[in-house]
């Protein structure tokens, strides 16, 4: 079985839940099975933002992500929260230009990845969130890249059509930046299937 | 031969259970003719309310439905909603209307819901045996107010046309009585205006009938009459409160 | 094939509404069920029909009798708190033999309680709710397809048995988006709705009331509902069973739990262990017969619940005393992780000695 169960999380206004929409439409596209859980209520009044995505080559049980193969990090108490939960030899992804600490894990694959200031540079410090998406579309193969690109045109609403090619550069640019630190990170040596856990 | 007591076809040729000078039966006969007159019997949909009034589809002759206490205005939305060519009122009692079911009535007509009221205010509650209304005068003895209502810990009698009449969703509200016969009249001709405001899609009407509930008051029905006038009228005073827009 | 969307669970649930016909939402906000009044205010317009944020969940409710009162499809939605104040214009819609569908997107009680995903309405929904003897059939989705496919369900079940629906869904099926079909069903073939309120034109007039005091007439209408109860239990109990034939341990679950302990089955199963899962896809008819047969051979049965131990007593009443039947149940709006199941089919595997094949 092939499986990722990512969480991403950040403030409020990072487009969390656009990266995560936008992974989950991919993964549909690819024919994987996915779902897709936002937090709500109470929990989103705090500023935080989080959610669940699963893509697996299975039918999914619980859309509740308790161990991440992946973590998604775009603020550092979502960092401090998610860290110790990601699964061993499981995958973080850190916006380094916002979070202000190094991960404390060994068994994990680590990419500090500073997508705001290369969103910045781009002229849209909105697109850190496709940046991100990047990073880990470098590290797994749980959907294709091309199929993320092709589904940024779908996810994106009418009025927002126009940011589609700047949200795709993104993407790439957040890619070429993970692929370049290096591939000797365990994560890329492993398959990155899990089990159930 | 006279055929002024000639039956309305809207109304069943059924003995009704009220008591004798109890004033729903007269409501009930206005509402009938004046379907009869605007030829709505065939798409009127009545609500009864609970209350005395709650058999109200015995004596009707058109479709009517049962709401839960109070409930009337919340289905009478449903209806209209669902059915805008139906023309749909609410019959409701005091204890229905202005107590249990006072939210809904508020604000079905602040949407200004295109239905009409028929507010039956006999300032008792009947069905259950004469207890204290929303609409109980101050001092009026009930069974639960044996020494008289007291302003302080019971509360005044409202005024539900006067509040309902603020709204701007309301188009129409009249208070009226049938303590005499001219004053069945007006109530008819209120009855009338309220229901050709829904035909002609012009939003909330109101009507609301001083009546008398000679039962609970504990009098004769021709001193209940006269109780109306001499004490309800001076609380509940009886004329337009809201008149319909003009044409345009 | 219809296209495949991405939605979550509330908003499909509206989407299927629309899709079987209904024109008429009525609701009150309230989370976690928001998203389905935010999607009917616009949707409704769209489609020509009619959206009301009602006052309460207690007018909802009437708005819904009053709509299907007429004739009219009708849906309200809200979450446990307001299902609570809903009960007495369920009860009446019941008595009045109306058809409706009310979905309950169950957070965590009582009272306020939270608004974590809970299971814990499961008596309130299956013995009626409010007062009097009356039953309202209850489908009880796993997933955001099954939610869009017992919507359309429910309004055909409503109006060939004048009865109000119920769709249990707890907080997590509601939220979570899975890719959907919704296809425009295929009419079915439902009774005329001659006993509606439409306007006595060419017919006598029709009533409906609630109220009925003649000498045992109440009791004749009663023994009448139960009739129409018991043809619904004999025509629409509905479960899923999964590896359940030699199953040695039996889970029983349903909504999102059922989800869970499918892929706990599965990894039993893999390491060789006989394990089974029952879900009960209507919880009112509760699938008894179709359980007694699953839980034959079986010498655990273990109910999984997001509450304090409700459904387990329907599994109780169906097996007997002598059934071995077990409890795994999480109240409080919290979800039951596979490592807690997973624990529990451990020590019962360790307790009945039970062997891998
Ligand atoms: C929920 C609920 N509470 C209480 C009752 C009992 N009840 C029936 S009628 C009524 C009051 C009716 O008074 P009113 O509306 O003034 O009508 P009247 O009988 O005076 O015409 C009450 C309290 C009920 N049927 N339902
Ligand atoms: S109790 Fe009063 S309101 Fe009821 S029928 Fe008798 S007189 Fe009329």
């Amino acid at each position: 079985m092939e499986e990722e169960r990512i969480v991403i999380a950040g403030f409020g206004g990072q487009g969390i839940m656009f990266l995560g929409k936008l992974l989950c439409h991919a993964g549909m596209l690819d024919g994987r099975h996915i779902t897709y859980l936002p937090s709500y209520g109470v929990e989103v009044r705090g500023g935080t933002a989080c959610c669940n995505v699963i893509i697996s080559s299975e039918e999914i049980a619980s859309p509740v992500i308790t161990s991440p193969t992946t973590a998604i990090i775009m603020n550092t108490p979502s960092m401090i929260r998610y860290e110790p939960e990601i699964v061993k030899r499981g995958l973080l992804i850190v916006n380094s230009s916002i979070v202000d600490r190094h991960p404390k894990r060994k068994d994990i694959g680590v990419v500090m990845l500073p997508a705001t200031t290369i969103a910045d540079r781009m002229g849209n410090t909105r697109v850190a969130n496709m940046v991100a998406l990047g990073g880990f579309l470098s590290k797994s193969q749980i959907v294709k890249t091309e199929t993320v690109l092709a589904a940024v045109g779908e996810v994106l609403p009418p009025y927002r059509q126009h940011l589609a090619e700047l949200n795709r550069r993104a993407i790439l640019e957040g890619k070429a930046a993970a692929d370049a630190q290096g591939p000797d990170a365990i994560w890329s040596k492993i398959t990155r299937g899990f089990g159930l856990g | 031969m006279t055929t002024v007591f000639k039956r309305p076809e809207s109304l069943k040729d059924t003995e009704t259970h009220y008591c004798s000078g109890c004033g729903h039966g007269i409501v009930h006969r206005l509402i009938a003719e004046v379907v009869d007159e605007l030829g709505i019997r065939e798409r009127v949909v009545g609500i009864a309310p609970v209350g005395c009034a709650v058999l109200a589809y015995e004596y009707f002759n058109f479709d009517v439905s049962e709401a839960a206490h109070g409930r009337a205005p919340a289905v009478a939305t449903g209806m209209k909603r669902a059915r805008p060519d139906l023309i749909v009122f609410a019959y409701q009692g005091d204890g229905d209307l202005a107590a249990i079911g006072m939210a809904e009535i508020i604000h079905a007509a602040n949407r200004g819901e295109h239905i009409t009221v028929f507010f039956v205010n006999n300032a008792v509650y009947g069905m259950t045996g004469g207890q204290m209304a929303p609409t109980t005068m101050l001092g009026q003895k009930t069974e639960t107010t044996p020494r008289g209502r007291n302003a302080l810990g019971e509360g005044a009698p409202i005024r539900v046309a006067e509040l309902l009449a603020q709204f701007d969703g309301v188009k129409f509200v009249e208070r009226c009585t049938v303590s005499k016969p001219r004053n069945v009249l007006k109530a008819r001709a209120a009855v009338k205006t309220a229901l050709s405001l829904q035909i002609e899609g012009k939003g909330f009407g109101f009507v609301e009938i001083l009546s008398p509930c000679p039962t609970y008051w504990g009098l004769q029905p021709r001193v209940a009459m006269r109780m109306i006038e001499e004490r309800m009228e001076e609380i509940f005073p009886l004329g337009r409160i809201k008149e319909p827009a003009a044409e345009g | 094939m219809a296209e495949k969307h991405l939605m979550c669970g509330n908003e499909a649930l509206s989407e299927a509404a629309v899709a079987a016909g209904c024109r008429c939402y009525f609701g009150y906000p309230i989370t976690p069920q928001n998203e389905v009044t935010a999607y009917m205010s616009r949707r409704m317009p769209e489609v020509g029909g009619q959206f009301v944020q009602s006052e309460s969940e207690l007018a909802a409710i009437n708005m819904v009798f009053g709509a299907a009162v007429v004739g009219a499809r009708a849906i309200t939605t809200s979450s446990s708190p307001g299902i609570s104040l809903m009960q007495e214009g369920i009860s009446y819609i019941a008595a009045n033999e109306l058809p409706a569908v009310i979905v309950n997107v169950m957070r965590g009680g009582p009272g306020l309680g939270n608004i974590g995903p809970s299971q814990a309405d499961y008596f309130q929904a299956t013995r009626g709710g409010g007062h009097g003897d009356y039953r309202t059939i209850v489908l009880t989705p796993a997933s955001v397809q099954e939610i869009v496919d017992h919507v359309i369900l429910a309004f055909d079940l409503a109006d060939r048995y004048r009865n109000p629906v119920l769709i249990l869904i707890d907080g997590v099926l509601g939220q979570m988006v899975e890719p959907v079909e919704i296809a425009p069903p295929p009419a079915a073939d439902l009774p005329a709705k001659d006993w509606a309120l439409t306007g006595c034109k060419g017919r006598p007039p029709n009533k409906s009331r609630s109220l009925i005091l003649g000498e045992n007439e109440l009791l004749e209408m009663n023994r009448r509902l139960q009739e129409k109860y018991r043809a619904i239990e004999a025509a629409e109990a509905r479960h899923e069973a999964v590896d359940a034939a030699d199953a040695e341990i039996l889970l029983v679950a349903y909504g999102s739990p059922a989800r869970t302990c499918r892929s706990v089955v599965r990894k039993y199963r893999e390491r060789g262990y006989r394990i089974g899962l029952f879900r009960p896809v209507t919880a009112w008819p509760f699938p008894s017969a179709a359980l007694a047969e699953c839980a034959k051979g079986a010498s655990a049965v273990l109910v999984v619940e997001m509450s304090a131990g409700q459904l387990v007593e329907d599994v109780r009443l169906t097996l007997g005393p002598a059934a071995n039947v077990l409890l795994l149940g999480k109240p409080g709006g919290e979800v039951i992780q596979a490592g807690e199941l997973e624990a529990e089919i451990d020590r019962i595997i360790g307790l009945h000695k039970m062997k891998r094949r």
